[in-house]
């Protein structure tokens, strides 16, 4: 019974969102008429798929107690010179998709080799990554680049039936299978551990032979390559590119990873959390469409509070669980310095 | 030891020496593609030419960069400088005609050189609601201790949404003269950004540097433990620095829409973040915090200026220069690093020059 | 018993120097296979750097260290590991939010199909943990369990790693007694299993209960290794303390000569004031013109004491008053207003603002209590920091250096300059002369009478006993966040301190 009891404590914060993701869904399905159809609830899905690959990658970021605001520019850019080389330079789809992972791959290395081997702080290097990124994206074209690769069409429109009326399409497929292997990183690999080990104390990942130098690239390439694949997914959905696609995507990322219940700090969260947070935007910003009357920007403004929200319930957290700890070494234990005092006492007499 | 080198080394100790050689640098550079780069001509009863241009358009940066010194001295960051800029944008378009808020622009009687609120009035609660800005950074920072990137960063999200909400979505133009003047109007024939400017410099220089309160700054950006206990009220110094820059970036926006005639909720001040966190790094003033320069600051924003209005010139497309700044950010924060202070300082040993 | 034909480390002839301070000279050190070898010496006597040299975060600037007879030259925390040294210091180099297992063996997991074996890896560190004796929930995290806890699986981590030399850098400070058998437990079976262990710690009476050797070290010199049963306590501490004693009995006579006694009204009074789980309410007086000396182990409160009179903690519990009025508002602000001042304990995290001059850490708290639009004029300022640093004697080029480019000692003198420098009636020192070479030390403890002399009220906060005996009118002590006893007078000597402390 005991054990139920204290695995619930460490699964608490994601408990809470998911609970915070039931309400609001009741809270839907109560006051919309249709709310309760659950295409809705699949859509949430298709309609974030890309938002979902990118977070996934954002929470081993912050895991290791690091931050990437170059996401939203490498999708852009991802975008942009897919539709570059599929539709100026005429390339396959066969080249481009693994050419321009592989750019989202190199991307995140660079970043990740001078945060770790320069010690510069995270969100700068990743601050000039997306700038450099989002500029690179006008470099090749100011304007929007239409694609009409009939792979990308094909893809796009291709529904996988489900249940009833039900559907979900490709780019869920592709989610699923990227959060699959993303659990199996983070709980089944050293590289996952050591992850949450510099998270938790990098001194200590570092002082008991950990390879923090190499996790720490990783993860930034990692991420590198689930932006540019939320790029492709984008590309293939939006059957353009454009610099000014995904601006502020950084920001929803990651009040995705904290409002999933992941700590800023780093060390404490899971990848299934992040997924509870993008469904949770996904379901506000619906919610709102459903409502009709209220502007979209409302989104924005419910997913800035609740990220403020779950990052000030961290730090409440934080605190207590230190003072907790603090009393039970000072209180209810019987010192050394009774014993100590007395010995001390004979040997001083001189 | 002979004289040169003592002087160099005198020179080059000053912390204000690389910015002004970097600045100078672009300067000549610039005049060897464009002999016409440092003419400045009087035109339409006031001065004319590359250079004034700099000072104008670089006005709204320079602002910036002295708001955020204040904010990375205490060793923080304020990332919502650009949602700032377009609050109080939308803030002044729609005090100005509060019909456009609501309305698509249709109406003759919308594109009239009126205001709804008298333009002091728009001035002040432009500035007011970033003062509020501001401060909610402050709070967020000093009071519930949450990490400024963090705090920051939500304000840059959901404060363009705000923005967002008082323009309705909109993009509207302003149509009222007098407030152009803010942005595009000359008083003895400088333009009048460079009095702002200048105004606002010397109001920071005299609360940094005649009050204690640069002192405090810098212990707070250095160790505010040790600040705290030594009766330091470090709560309220980092409240400041923020509240600071948001006024700072309020007036920034004010300026910036004065200039482009509109209050655009999306595109108003995007990206200046990193324009301003760049000036200051450039400046001296280190991202850990601690010892600061205003002045060093200026010189960076001017630095950035110069560097964009060279590239503008080469007929370079606009958006393009976020990869230049984007290598400039990453050049300077390395440069800044320990491990190339050490490898240049082994390297200026070995060839017997004192660091 | 130790079997002096294998000898596991041998290390001779160690020297280190930093800038300004030679912090060993060729010191020898020997660890027998099968003994528990303790480590003493006061703070700053080059206890730590010999084992940051062995433990290859140092490197020495001479000699030869010998690992089972073969010479190694350990180049970094990460290849001492490698060949089987492993040091557990105070703060536990783990991860708290990983698992008790995963901090046993992360990067040694037992694999299955090239991914993590759980279940081999929980079973496997329940294994290693009941050959240590201890049985907890290993899939829990590390930071739900107590510091002892913690230790031990430290120690599990470094026994899995097959350590042969294993290090524990003050392991007891923050243990009860029963957790400190438990260890001592666990290092007598891992000597029999022929490891051998270091043992550093200031507790004297561990040192005698549990090591086989016993390694003093003064000043970075070596003063002699013996074998524990046979070296009598009072011999110990002599050779801890050398002769140091001598530079201060004019001391003593100093002290007798402000002697006086304090009938007047109390200038501080504090009446059950308390704070909660961090000190029990307690009662104080403190008159001008004397000196009151707080005596008591590492984590007896003293700190939190000082804290809770300069504001820097806000009581929950009771009163303060000072010269007869009610203080309401506790910060550091309004007590330097007041005229209450704290030197803190620790220097580099509270006391010195690195990066500034030597002039502005001393104007510091006299600017801070003038508030923001008082500004002390620059020549206003350097007057007074030149006035301190000549009072102090403070060994800088000038004003303008950066307070961190000088000694430990000196950067005290600074943050005493600071205080002076805001007048205080009542000022309260948290081990001003901690790491301070001998001849500071005694200028400070100078300082200190003069000041009570001058009409100040002063609380000396020291963990060296003789220091507190020497300078206190009165001597107030405590113990586990509780104030238990007040000695004056003829009551003021060490055999009744340390009763006090030890509560019989």
């Amino acid at each position: 019974m005991t054990n139920l009891l204290r695995l619930d404590r460490k699964f608490l914060p994601l408990l809470m969102t998911i609970v915070l993701f039931i309400l609001l869904y009741g809270y839907g399905v109560v006051q919309y008429r249709g709310f309760s159809n659950p295409q809705v609830f699949f859509n949430l899905f298709i309609d974030n798929a890309f938002l979902l690959i990118t977070s996934i990658g954002m929470t081993f970021v912050i895991l290791s107690g690091g931050i990437d605001l170059s996401v939203g520019a490498v999708i852009a850019f991802t975008t942009v010179l897919s539709a570059y080389m599929l539709e100026s330079l005429g390339l396959s789809p066969a080249l481009v998709i693994p050419a321009v992972l592989l750019v989202g791959v190199a991307l995140g290395a660079v970043m990740g080799s001078i945060i770790h081997f320069f010690k510069v702080q995270p969100f700068i290097v990743t601050l000039a990554g997306m700038f450099f990124a989002r500029g690179m994206c006008f470099v090749i074209s100011t304007g929007a680049i239409t694609i009409s690769d009939p792979f990308y069409r094909a893809v796009g429109l291709f529904r996988i039936p489900l249940f009833g009326k039900t559907f979900i399409s490709v780019n869920v497929a592709i989610f699923l299978v990227v959060l699959a292997v993303a659990l199996y990183l983070a709980h089944f690999t050293r590289f996952g551990r050591t992850v949450y080990a510099i998270g938790g104390n990098e001194q200590s990942a570092l002082l008991m032979g950990l390879p923090v130098a190499r996790t720490r690239v990783l993860v930034y390439t990692l991420n590198g390559f689930c932006s540019a694949l939320a790029g492709v997914v984008f590309s293939i959905y939006g059957l353009s590119g454009y610099g000014l696609y995904t601006v502020g995507l950084e920001m929803d990322a990651i009040a995705s990873v904290v409002i999933g219940g992941t700590l800023l700090t780093g060390g404490v969260g899971y990848v299934a959390g992040t997924v509870v947070g993008v469904l949770i935007q996904g379901l506000i910003q619906t919610t709102i469409i459903f409502q009709g009357t209220l502007s979209s920007w409302w989104t924005k403004i419910a997913v800035g509070l609740l990220t403020l929200l779950f990052i000030m319930m961290q730090g409440a957290f934080a605190s207590t669980r230190q003072r907790r700890l603090h009393l039970k070494a000072t209180t209810g234990t019987k010192p050394a310095s009774q014993e100590e005092g007395a010995v001390l006492a004979t040997h001083y007499e001189l | 030891m002979s004289q040169t080198d003592s002087l160099w080394r005198r020179l080059s100790g000053y912390n204000l020496f690389w910015p002004i050689i970097a600045l100078l640098l672009i300067m000549l550079f610039n005049l060897f593609f464009m002999p016409n780069f440092f003419k400045i001509e009087i035109k339409d009863g006031h001065l004319f030419g590359s250079l004034i241009d700099i000072l104008n358009r670089g006005a709204p940066l320079m602002l910036l960069a002295i708001g955020m010194t204040m904010v990375i001295a205490t060793a923080g960051v304020d990332l919502s400088v650009g949602a700032v800029i377009a609050i109080s944008g939308a803030m002044a378009a729609v005090l100005i005609n509060p019909a456009l808020g609501k309305e698509l622009i249709t109406s003759d009687k919308l594109i009239e050189n009126v205001t709804f609120t008298p333009l002091w009035l728009v001035i002040v609660l432009g500035l007011l609601v970033s003062i509020l800005c501001g401060l909610w950074n402050g709070l967020l920072v000093s009071r519930a201790n949450i990490q400024p990137m963090v705090a920051t960063l939500v304000l840059m999200v959901a404060g363009r949404g705000v923005a967002q909400l008082i323009t309705n979505a909109q993009i509207i133009t302003i149509y009222y003269s007098p407030y152009f003047f803010i942005g595009n109007g000359y008083i003895l024939g400088l333009p009048f950004t460079f009095y702002i400017v200048a105004a606002v410099f010397l109001l920071a220089w005299a609360i940094t540097r005649k009050t204690a309160l640069g002192l405090f700054v810098e212990s707070v950006g250095i160790n505010s433990r040790s600040s705290f206990l030594s009766g330091i009220n470090e709560k309220n110094v980092k409240l400041m620095a923020y509240t600071f820059c948001g006024l700072c970036a309020g007036i920034a926006g004010l300026i910036i829409s004065s200039n482009v005639k509109s209050a655009d909720a999306n595109n108003a001040g995007l990206w200046s973040e990193l324009d301003a966190i760049l000036a200051v790094v450039i400046g001296g003033t280190l991202m850990t915090g601690g010892r600061f320069s205003l002045a060093g600051s200026v010189l960076g924003a001017l630095i950035i200026q110069s560097v964009t209005t060279t590239i503008y010139s080469f007929g370079v497309p606009p958006e393009v220069v976020l990869v230049v700044k984007a290598a400039v950010v990453l050049a300077v924060v390395l440069l800044y690093s320990e491990q190339v202070k050490g490898a240049l300082n082994n390297l200026f040993e070995r060839k017997g020059v004192q660091p | 018993m130790p079997n002096s034909n294998s000898t596991l480390i041998s290390m001779q002839g160690i020297s280190k120097a930093f800038p300004g301070v030679q912090a060993l000279a060729q010191v020898d050190f020997t660890l027998y296979s099968g003994e528990i070898h303790a480590l003493m010496g006061e703070n700053g006597t080059g206890k730590s750097t010999l084992i940051k040299v062995l433990t290859g975060v140092e490197r020495p600037d001479a000699g030869v260290i010998t690992l089972n007879g073969q010479k190694i030259q350990v180049k970094s925390p990460l290849h001492a590991q490698e060949l089987g040294i492993s040091p557990v210091y105070q703060e536990i180099n783990l991860c708290p939010n990983l698992t008790v297992a995963e901090n046993i063996l992360l990067g040694r997991e037992p694999r299955r199909f090239n991914s993590i074996d759980w279940r081999k890896l929980n079973q496997k560190a329940r294994q290693i943990l009941q050959r240590l004796d201890i049985e907890v929930e290993v899939t829990q995290s590390l930071g739900m369990y107590p510091v002892a806890i913690q230790q031990m699986v430290a120690i599990a981590r470094a026994l899995e790693i097959s350590a042969r030399v294993l290090i524990l850098d003050e392991p007891t400070s923050s243990l009860s007694a029963h957790e400190t058998t438990k260890l001592f437990q666990v290092m007598r079976k891992l000597k029999s299993e022929g490891m051998g262990i270091i043992f550093i710690t200031h507790f004297i009476n561990q040192v005698y209960e549990i090591s086989d050797r016993t390694t003093v070290l003064r000043n970075g010199k070596l003063v002699g290794t013996f074998e524990t049963a046979a070296l009598p306590r009072l011999e110990l501490i002599s050779k801890m303390i050398g002769k140091e004693i001598t530079a201060f009995e004019d001391m003593s006579r100093f002290k007798q000569q402000s002697d006086h006694q304090t009938e007047q009204a109390p200038l501080l009074e504090a009446r059950k004031l308390g704070h909660s789980g961090v000190v029990s309410p307690f009662d104080l007086d403190l008159h001008a013109g004397e000196v009151v000396g707080f005596a008591g182990l590492l984590g007896s409160g003293r700190t939190e004491t000082a804290r809770l009179l300069f504001g820097a903690d806000k009581p929950d519990h009771g009163s303060l008053s000072l010269a007869g009025k009610m203080v309401k508002k506790f910060s550091p602000c309004a007590s330097i207003l007041r005229g209450i001042a704290l030197c803190p304990e620790d220097r580099k995290a509270d006391g010195i603002v690195p990066d500034l001059t030597v002039r502005e850490n001393i104007v510091l708290a006299l600017q801070a209590s003038r508030g923001w639009f008082q500004f002390l004029s620059q020549k206003k300022q350097y007057e007074i920091a030149n006035h301190y640093i000549k009072l102090l004697n403070i060994s800088t080029p000038s004003a303008d250096q950066l307070v961190k480019n000088l000694s430990g000692g000196n950067q005290q003198k600074v943050i005493l300059a600071r205080w002076l420098a805001t007048n205080p009636r009542v000022l309260i020192l948290d081990e001003p002369t901690r790491g301070i070479d001998v001849g500071a030390k005694a200028e400070i403890q100078k300082l200190v009478l003069e000041l009570a002399e001058e009409g100040r009220a002063c609380v000396f906060i020291s963990s060296e006993l003789e220091e507190v005996l020497r300078i206190s009118h009165r001597i107030v002590v405590m113990r586990d966040r509780e104030k238990v006893a007040e000695l004056s007078g003829s009551n003021m000597d060490e055999k009744t301190v340390m009763q006090a402390i030890a509560g019989s």
